[in-house]
């Protein structure tokens, strides 16, 4: 494992990886899936598959935002600022998802006013400086970002700035959990959930994995410690044949969550009837919409959608990837068409995407090695 | 966008209480509390940041270690970009709000 050296107690690092060799029963394959983008990149990064033994594998969830959203939605977002006197604000990480006719820098390139802005308050900030266009803030995230959309939206009203509204792709994460435990190719032991989002929501949206699907789910922070702890807990929990929800991320998740951005979240937006995740397909109750009472600020609502739909790649397997049925490796297009520089599908395109995180950290340490290799 | 970036507050304005001045690794820049409003943090208090608007508090040394972990996992760089382009600086409105 890489870093161990650079963090506090790597002995205790260690003892955990030995805990957990102890804890694994050899006759059994263990399939966790970790939930977030966040750490799925932090496991390639720390190395943390080599020290995990064999019999204990990770899968790599829907928690990527970026990954998880249609190129329709892209296509549509970008369709509604092609209005004359419309400024395209969206975040760095949005900025090279390609739509079906190139992502927000291309258009960018060909005119287009785009900007990348790092808060949605800076969008607002850039409506009131920008008051004869109309700043459209593409908002995407699960619940780590909804609430600061949320806030901005009751500010622009309570400003009455009216040349701001927000394109809303926000999702909600406990849906796309049970779809993937519902999906008749997926077998999955337990899992590692969000550390973010989860100081939101708390921990309480998670008793129903254990309770109608016996499944143990550990809350876990991102450092290497944390997460071989949770793996510990996890593992812990499947040999005495429990399930329940326990959080290992208790310095920063309350089990309650951030009640002041849920109740934002409930003022500014309600449930989506259903909405398409890529890779997913349709999922019921799995996105937010604004509701009417902010109708000037919903972009959907004050402009006309085109409402396009784009089919993946045929060849591109996201959809089998994203629900941990297939290694980005074992995708046909990885690393020949689809690379991070030349992305096809989206989850090469976060550096949270798990194709860009394997392709980084093990295709290319592959890669060296085998060149290194003498002839 | 998911990065959860450590500050400390070191400065509040009694006229607009959901804004704050955190610092982070030198850089100060002005962050909204609105998501805190429940528990408001004081002067010298450590919160987590995620796209301009603190999350929730934390101690000290969880915030050094959240810095270290953002280090090693290669989004130091992209964490204090992300700090330095709250308030638009350097590119849209100079003046801070």
């Amino acid at each position: 494992m890489r870093f161990v050296d650079e963090f506090r107690d790597p002995e205790v690092i260690t003892k955990t990886a030995e805990e957990i060799r102890r804890l694994a029963d050899p006759s059994r394959h263990y399939r966790i899936m970790e939930v977030c983008g966040g750490h799925t990149h932090a496991i390639y990064r720390f190395g943390l598959k080599d020290i995990l033994p064999s019999n204990v594998e990770l899968i790599h969830g829907p928690g990527c935002p970026v990954c998880v959203l249609p190129m329709g939605r892209i296509d549509d977002g970008l369709a509604l600022a092609q209005q004359p006197d419309v400024i395209f604000a969206a975040f760095g990480d949005m900025m090279r998802v390609p739509g079906t006719q190139g992502s927000p820098l291309e258009h960018k390139a060909r005119g287009m006013d785009v900007r990348i802005v790092y808060s949605p308050s800076d969008a607002l900030k850039l409506a009131k400086a920008n008051p004869n266009k109309h700043v459209m803030f593409f908002a995407i995230g699960f619940e780590t970002t909804a609430p600061s959309s949320a806030l901005t939206l009751m500010r622009a009203k309570s400003e009455g700035i009216r040349n701001f509204s927000l394109f809303c792709n926000h999702v909600t994460i406990i849906p796309a959990i049970r779809a993937i435990l519902d999906s008749p190719d997926m077998r999955l032991d337990a899992f590692i959930g969000p550390g973010h989002v989860s100081t939101v929501i708390g921990c309480r949206p998670y008793e129903w994995i254990v309770r109608d699907e016996h499944k143990p789910i550990v809350i876990s922070g991102f450092e290497p410690l944390d997460m071989l702890q949770s793996i510990v807990m996890l593992l812990r929990q499947l040999k005495s044949g429990e399930a329940k929800v326990e959080n290992q991320y208790k310095r920063v998740v309350p089990w309650e969550g951030n009640r002041a951005a849920l109740r934002a979240m409930a003022e500014v937006f309600q449930l989506r009837p259903y909405f398409e995740w890529r890779g997913l397909g349709f999922i019921s109750q799995s996105a937010l919409r604004i509701r009417d009472s902010y109708a000037e600020w919903d972009s959907e609502q004050r402009f006309t959608v085109p409402g396009v739909r784009v089919t993946d790649p045929k060849a591109a397997q996201c959809g089998e990837v994203l629900k941990g049925v297939l290694k980005p490796a074992q995708c046909k297009l990885f690393g020949k068409e689809c690379t991070p520089e030349q992305p096809v599908g989206a989850l090469m395109v976060s550096s949270e995407g798990s194709c860009a995180a394997y392709y980084n950290y093990e295709h290319r340490k592959a890669m060296a090695t085998s060149l290194a290799w003498p002839a | 966008m998911c990065l959860a970036i450590p500050g400390k507050i070191v400065e509040l304005f009694p006229g607009t209480p959901h804004l704050a001045t955190v610092e982070v690794a030198g850089v100060r820049r002005k962050v909204d509390l609105g998501l805190l409003e429940d528990n408001l943090p004081e002067s010298g208090d450590w919160v987590l940041i995620h796209v301009g608007f603190a999350m929730s508090k934390i101690s000290e040394q969880d915030a050094l270690d959240q810095m270290q972990t953002l280090r090693i996992l290669g989004e130091d760089e992209q964490a204090m970009q992300e700090v330095r382009g709250y308030g638009l600086e350097g590119f849209d409105d100079k003046k801070p709000s």
